[in-house]
């Protein structure tokens, strides 16, 4: 009879080891649909003030970033700086989707701080963005050459995380 | 104002949709439909709050695109499946049956049976106790003594 008293110390270690195991993940995170997908297809008007708008056939042929961005966005001015040290030291190509902006803002915002921007996309009903499953900007897909989604970042890329995770993983990515 | 007006306004306000004016389709079924698909839909802006709850402008978004789907004639399977498709499983408030929830949702289930089997374990071993020995004559004896003496 004595071992029966176990099963509810055994029972509160399993459950405990389980929520343990949950408070070390992110009920916030939503895993992206499109990761080694192609790009769904789109093709966006150029925004106010620039004359080249951005398509899906675009993006294929090196390795790329498709960036989402817009002025109000205010994590986007933190990862801003960073995307034009990227853009100058022709690091890699990024193409911007101009996230639900009134026109003429996006390009204010870019004329005041840079455009690290190869092309950019006017996507003012928000749904391109919806196509490609975005949750909030900025947002970063890492874009192979075959023009599939290899990496979603959901948060301002920095200097670290550049380092850390997505450079060795473009490396690779090119040297496919 | 009478009571049953007071009680259907009360009603109507617990079910206030934040569906704003500008998205209201004039088709009032199709309007329908689009709010009872809204409710199962989360907003991934605003996690823990449906599209039709939520004021974020992504949940705004979506309800439009709700409607826009329906007046093309999707039914709402394909609308649901539509959102699926961009947002994965995590996009409806009510997790499919599916191999990677069997578990969530055969929990309540497990755990029931094994407080029914936990229960029976206890009664069974209670019932074997409480079928005590009959008392010897000794002891008949000593408790009609006892009782003489008391009265």
């Amino acid at each position: 009879m004595k071992p029966l008293f176990l099963i509810p110390v055994a029972l509160f270690v399993v459950v405990g080891a389980f929520f343990g195991y949950g408070l070390t993940r992110d009920p916030s995170a939503i895993p992206s649909q499109l990761i080694d997908r192609q790009l769904p297809d789109f093709d966006m008007p150029a925004i106010e003030g620039l004359d080249e708008g951005l398509s899906s056939d675009e993006l294929s042929g090196e390795v790329m970033l498709l960036n989402v961005f817009a002025s109000w966005c205010i994590s986007c001015h933190i990862e801003h700086p960073f995307l034009m040290q990227l853009a100058q030291n022709n690091v890699i190509k990024i193409y911007g989707l101009n996230w639900k902006e009134k026109p003429g803002e996006g390009k204010a915002w870019l004329d005041r701080l840079g455009n690290p921007y190869t092309k950019i996309g006017d996507d003012q009903a928000g749904r391109v963005a919806i196509d490609l499953g975005v949750t909030g900007a900025p947002e970063t897909f890492i874009i192979d050459r075959e023009g599939r989604v290899r990496f979603r970042v959901a948060a301002p890329i920095t200097e670290d995380y550049w380092n850390d995770v997505l450079a060795p993983m473009i490396e690779e990515l090119r040297n496919q | 104002m009478n009571g049953r007006a007071f009680i259907i306004a009360l009603a109507m306000l617990g079910s206030a949709f934040a569906a704003e004016p500008d998205e209201v389709l004039a088709d009032l079924a199709l309007e329908a439909r689009a709010q009872k698909i809204d409710i199962l839909l989360r907003c991934v802006v605003c996690q823990s709050q449906s599209i039709a709850e939520s004021n974020a402008p992504l949940a705004k978004d979506l309800r439009l695109l709700v409607r826009e789907r329906l007046t093309e004639g999707d039914t709402d399977d394909q609308v649901i499946a539509y959102m699926v498709e961009r947002y994965g499983d995590y996009v409806l408030l009510k997790p499919p049956v599916q191999s990677n929830t069997l578990f969530l949702w055969g929990f309540p289930f497990l755990a029931l049976a094994a407080g029914v089997a936990g229960a029976l374990l206890f009664l069974r071993s209670s019932k074997l106790q409480s079928k005590a020995e009959p008392l010897s004559e000794d002891d008949e004896a000593d408790i009609n003594r006892i009782l003489d003496e008391r009265s």
